[in-house]
């Protein structure tokens, strides 16, 4: 391991951010949704960078379980996309606002 | 410089560029596109880390089904690209851009002035550390609840997309 922890920390926040700045700017909801995955994705690494240098499972564990959130997560998302779709003819989630009051 | 230091740098990098190409683009597709190019940097980096399995896992899992599911969305809706500049400079966006590097800028201080040294706990060698003899028991041991909710999860989000995504009538 010739790479230092904080290397691999500061990637990991920074993709974090990346899907952060997208979550919040981009409108359409699918790209949203993306946003979000790499996000999960950002932390994916913090933790087997943390397994890996601490030399125990438990984080690649943890990421196993994620990766069974997101692909949940994905089914679920985007049936809903699909039936907001089919109501609304639109993905923009500026149109989207019928939870807001 | 090491070998190891090169690939890393190499690989973040892809994954950073794409990940911006990502959320700059207007088309929904070429995303997609890119954030699968950016999960295939993500999983050589796991490799690196000597997550042998989840390597394998993170391109089978989230390159093979999840953004196969997105861009059979994508199309499915036949989206075309969004109306709208690609970078906007109103408020919204500037307020956005200046909270995520203010985000940035707390775990990489945080990260730098502290994160020097982190101490070994107990468990099994760096060499048999992500292969799937010790992923499967830590999965089916320590975590064997765990993994069964899951398998209950799975099951939940299989039955509410069918449900969400009927045609009604």
């Amino acid at each position: 391991m010739d790479v230092p922890l904080a290397y691999y920390l500061c990637l990991s926040a920074f993709l974090f951010a990346v899907g952060a700045v997208g979550v919040l700017t981009r409108r359409n909801v699918i790209v949203v949704f993306m946003c979000i995955e790499l996000m999960l994705n950002a932390v994916n690494l913090t933790l087997i960078a943390f397994s890996a240098y601490l030399g125990s499972i438990a984080g690649q564990a943890l990421v196993f379980f994620v990766m069974a959130v997101a692909a949940a997560e994905a089914a679920v998302g985007l049936a809903i996309v699909i039936s907001v779709y089919r109501n609304r003819q639109t993905v923009n989630i500026d149109e989207i606002n019928i939870l807001k009051w | 410089m090491t070998a190891e230091s090169l690939v890393f740098f190499f690989l973040a990098a892809f994954a950073a560029t794409t990940a911006v190409l990502m959320i700059l683009e207007r088309s929904p597709l070429v995303s997609a596109i890119y954030l699968i190019a950016n999960f295939f940097a993500l999983a050589a980096l796991y490799l690196l880390l000597r997550a042998q399995l989840l390597a394998v896992l993170q391109v089978i899992v989230y390159t093979g089904a999840i953004m196969v599911l997105v861009i059979f969305v994508i199309m499915l809706l036949n989206l075309g690209d969004e109306p709208h500049p690609r970078v906007r400079l109103d408020l919204r966006t500037g307020v956005t851009v200046v909270l995520a590097a203010g985000l940035l800028a707390e775990i990489v201080i945080a990260v730098v002035t502290r994160g020097g040294g982190v101490p070994r706990v107990q468990g099994p060698p760096a060499e048999t550390l992500g292969t799937v003899e010790s992923m499967g028991d830590a999965l089916f041991g320590k975590f064997l609840l765990p993994f069964e909710i899951s398998s209950l999860l799975l099951l939940a989000a299989i039955l509410g997309a069918v449900v969400l995504a009927r045609r009604r009538g």
